[in-house]
C-alpha cells in the first residue's frame, strides 16, 4: 500500500507536536516546511526527513498528497488556497481564517475539488465533549435553556515582548487562541448563534491584544449562552475548556477529563444513565491510536485526516471546512459586538415549544 | 532499582481522571511541608526512591533530604526532566533562540553562538543540549540520584521526529558526569526501544503504561508484552492501576507476573494507599536478586 505523503508545515509550538505524530504515523512519508532558522537549521542536521525552506518550492517540487498548515493564523488563508490550488487535502490549525469570507471562498474550493479539508478544532476528539454531544442529541436533559462556555489558562501572565500570538492582526489574541476553542463546541452542539451581544474583549496584560473575552450568545429556538475566557489566569496548571448545560431534564457538565450528567429521569436510548448522577471518563471513552504525544484527541484528528486521505474520500469525516466556518462568523460577531457595543445578528426565532399533544380528561382527544 | 517507586504527579495537580481532585490536590499540596509529610509516610513505609519532576519545588525537596542524613539515609532521587513548563513559558516570552541564550552561561562559547547568525555546528547543538541536562540536575548536587529519566512529552517529540541522536547525546552525558543510569518515560514503548536500539542503547531503563487493560499502552498491548517477554528493556510500569479501573490486588498481581518489569511507579496521598500499595508489591513482587 502507497503511503501518504504528507508536508507539515510550519514548526511552532503546535507544528512540532503535529509533525512528530505525522512523522511516526506508519502510512505516512512527511516533510516538513519552516522558514525560520534555528529549528531548521537544528532538525536539518539531526533528522532524515527533508525540510524545505520555501513553502511555494516546496509545492512546486515535492510529490504530495497532503499538507498540514500549522504556521501563524494570518498565514493561513494564502497557504490553503495555495495547496488546494495544486489539487492537494488540507488540515489547517485553528482558528482556520481571519477574515471568515476567506474561509467561505475555500470551503467551497475544497467542496468543488473534492478534497479532505479539516480544521485542528481538537476538542471535538475529546472523548468527554464527545459524549455530550451524543447526549444533548439524544435528548438527555430536555429542552436545553442555559449553557455556560469556559476557558482559562496561564497564556499571558505580565507585559511581555510581543509574538504573533499577540498581535490581533496576525490572529493572536485570547479570543482566536483561547476562546474560539469552546466557541467551536457551541458551534457543534446547536451551530451558529443567531445574535451576539454584552461582548466584551479585554485587555489585562497585553497591548497588542485581547486577555479576557465574555459574550452573551442566543440560538434560534435554542439556548443562550454565555462565554467566559481569560488566558492571563495562573491558578490553571494548563489550558482548561469547560461547557455546562442546564435543561428541563437536567445537567450536564464536561471538560478535558469527564462528563457529568444528572438526569431527572431516565431517557429513551440511553440505558447506561439512571436519573441522578452519571459520571463517564475521558479514559474510558477513548482508544489509542498509533502515537500518543500529549493527548488522544490530537493523535486521533490527525489519524483521521490520513485515514481519509488514504481512503480517497472527499470531504473530512469531522471538523470540515464548512464547520470551522460557523467559528470564523462566530468570533466575527463578537469582535464587531465588542468594537460598537451594538447586537450583532437578529433576535432569535422562538417557536412555542413543542408539546406532546395534550390527551383529554378522560382519553384521547 | 527498587521494586516500588513513588511517584509525583500527586502533588502538583496533576490528575487524569477529575479537574476538581486536581485542583483540591494542588491546594493540599501547596506548601512544601505537606509533600514532606507524605514523601516521610511513604519513606517508613520502605518505599525509598520518590521518582520526581524538575518542578523548582523539588529543589526545596531535595534541600530537605540533604540537610537531615540521618532522617533520609537512604532516600533517593530519580530525577525526571525537563519540567516542560519552565520551558514553553520561555520559549512564548523570548522566541526559540531568546529562551535557550536566558540559559546559556552569559559569557560562554555557546551564548556566542546562539548570538551569531551562522547556524549552528552540530558539537554546539551537542553542547547546548548538556547545558540544559546539567542545569536541570543541579538541584540534585549532593544526593542520591542514581537513576535519571527524560520526560515523557519529550521522549515521544524526539522519537516522533526522529531526532533519536538527543537519546545518544543524553545516554552519553548522564552515564560520563553522573555516573547515573539513563532512563527514558514514554507513552509509545515498542516504537521508542526499537529507536534507542538503533542508537546503539542496549536494555534500556524504559518507563511507560503497563497494565491489564491496555490503557494508554500506545503501539498496541501485544507489542509491550513482546517488548517485555524479550529481555531487551528493563520496564518501569506507571498506570498499573488505569486510574482507576483495575483493583489494586488483580493489577500488581498481573503485573508480579510479567518478565521484564523491574519497578513499579505509583502515585498516592494518603498513608492507607501507600500502605496498600506497598503491602501487594511484597506480597506478589520477591525483591530484587
Amino acid at each position: 500500500m502507497q503511503k501518504v505523503r504528507v508536508a507539515v508545515v510550519g514548526l511552532g509550538k503546535m507544528g512540532l507536536s503535529h509533525f512528530a505524530m505525522v512523522n511516526a504515523h506508519p502510512d505516512v512519508e512527511a516533510i516538513a516546511c519552516d522558514g525560520a532558522g534555528f529549528m531548521v537549521d537544528v532538525l536539518g542536521k539531526n533528522i532524515d526527513t527533508p525540510i524545505y525552506k520555501e513553502y511555494d518550492q516546496m509545492l512546486a517540487q515535492a510529490e504530495l498528497d497532503a499538507v498540514v498548515i500549522a504556521t501563524p493564523s494570518r498565514l493561513h488563508a494564502p497557504m490553503v488556497k495555495a495547496a488546494l490550488d495544486k489539487g492537494l487535502h488540507v488540515f489547517c490549525e485553528k482558528p482556520f481564517c481571519l477574515d471568515w469570507q476567506d474561509s467561505q471562498r475555500l470551503t467551497e474550493q475544497a467542496a468543488e475539488a473534492g478534497r479532505v479539508a479539516q480544521v485542528g478544532y481538537h476538542y471535538r476528539y475529546v472523548g468527554a465533549f464527545q459524549e455530550m454531544k451524543r447526549l444533548v442529541e439524544a435528548g438527555a436533559i430536555g429542552r436545553i435553556t442555559h449553557v455556560l462556555a469556559e476557558a482559562y489558562g496561564p497564556v499571558v501572565l505580565r507585559p511581555k515582548r510581543a509574538t504573533w500570538r499577540t498581535q490581533k492582526a496576525e490572529g493572536g489574541g485570547c479570543l482566536y487562541d483561547y476562546a474560539a476553542h469552546p466557541l467551536n463546541l457551541l458551534n457543534w452542539y446547536f451551530g451558529a448563534p443567531a445574535q451576539v451581544m454584552g461582548s466584551h474583549l479585554g485587555q489585562v496584560f497585553s497591548d497588542g491584544t485581547d486577555d479576557e473575552v465574555f459574550s452573551t450568545l442566543r440560538w434560534d429556538n435554542g439556548p443562550t449562552a454565555q462565554l467566559s475566557v481569560n488566558w492571563s489566569d495562573e491558578s490553571h496548571r494548563k489550558m482548561s475548556t469547560k461547557i455546562s448545560l442546564i435543561g428541563t431534564n437536567g445537567r450536564l457538565y464536561a471538560d478535558r477529563q469527564e462528563c457529568q450528567a444528572y438526569l431527572r429521569k431516565p431517557v429513551e436510548g440511553l440505558p447506561e444513565y439512571t436519573d441522578g448522577w452519571t459520571v463517564k471518563y475521558t479514559t474510558e471513552l477513548t482508544g489509542d491510536r498509533w502515537f500518543y504525544l500529549r493527548g488522544e484527541e490530537y493523535s486521533a484528528q490527525l489519524d483521521e485526516f490520513i485515514q481519509a486521505v488514504k481512503a480517497g474520500q472527499e470531504a473530512a469525516r469531522e471538523n470540515d471546512f464548512a464547520s470551522a466556518v460557523q467559528t470564523d462568523r462566530t468570533m466575527a460577531m463578537i469582535i464587531e459586538n465588542a468594537e460598537t457595543g451594538v447586537s450583532v445578528g437578529e433576535a432569535p426565532i422562538v417557536n412555542a415549544p413543542s408539546k406532546p399533544a395534550k390527551r383529554g380528561w378522560f382519553g384521547r382527544s | 532499582m527498587d521494586r516500588l517507586l513513588f511517584g509525583d504527579n500527586q502533588f502538583f495537580g496533576i490528575n487524569h481522571m477529575s479537574e476538581e481532585k486536581a485542583r483540591a490536590q494542588a491546594m493540599r499540596f501547596q506548601k512544601t511541608e505537606a509533600i514532606m509529610d507524605v514523601l516521610d509516610v511513604a519513606y517508613d513505609a520502605g518505599i525509598q526512591t520518590f521518582m520526581c519532576t524538575t518542578h523548582d519545588r523539588i529543589a526545596d525537596i531535595a534541600r530537605r533530604v540533604k540537610a537531615d542524613p540521618a532522617r533520609y539515609a537512604d532516600f533517593t532521587f530519580y530525577p525526571c526532566m525537563p519540567y516542560a513548563h519552565k520551558y514553553a513559558n520561555a520559549v512564548t516570552e523570548h522566541g526559540m533562540v531568546g529562551a535557550l541564550k536566558e540559559f546559556m552561561p552569559k559569557d560562554g562559547l555557546l551564548s556566542t553562538a546562539l548570538a551569531g547568525s551562522k547556524a549552528l555546528a552540530t558539537k554546539e547543538v551537542d553542547g547546548i543540549a548538556r547545558v540544559l541536562i546539567d542545569m536541570e540536575m543541579k538541584m540534585f548536587e549532593g544526593v542520591r540520584a542514581p537513576v535519571v529519566f527524560i520526560q515523557n512529552v519529550f521522549t515521544d517529540l524526539l522519537l516522533g521526529m526522529g531526532f533519536t541522536r538527543a537519546f545518544r547525546i543524553f545516554d552519553d552525558h548522564i552515564r560520563e558526569k553522573y555516573q547515573a543510569e539513563p532512563a527514558y518515560i514514554t507513552m509509545n514503548m515498542p516504537a521508542l526501544l526499537n529507536a534507542l536500539e538503533a542508537e546503539g542503547i542496549e536494555r534500556p531503563i524504559i518507563c511507560s503504561n503497563i497494565n491489564k487493560i491496555g490503557f494508554r499502552m500506545s503501539g498496541g498491548f501485544d507489542a509491550y508484552l513482546d517488548a517485555l517477554k524479550s529481555g531487551r528493556v528493563r520496564a518501569v510500569a506507571m498506570s498499573v492501576y488505569a486510574s482507576g479501573a483495575i483493583p489494586a490486588d488483580e493489577a500488581i498481581h498481573w503485573i508480579s507476573e510479567l518478565p521484564g518489569v523491574e519497578s513499579i511507579v505509583f502515585g498516592a496521598s494518603s498513608a492507607g494507599n501507600i500502605r496498600g500499595t506497598k503491602a501487594l508489591v511484597d506480597k506478589y513482587m520477591a525483591a530484587p536478586a
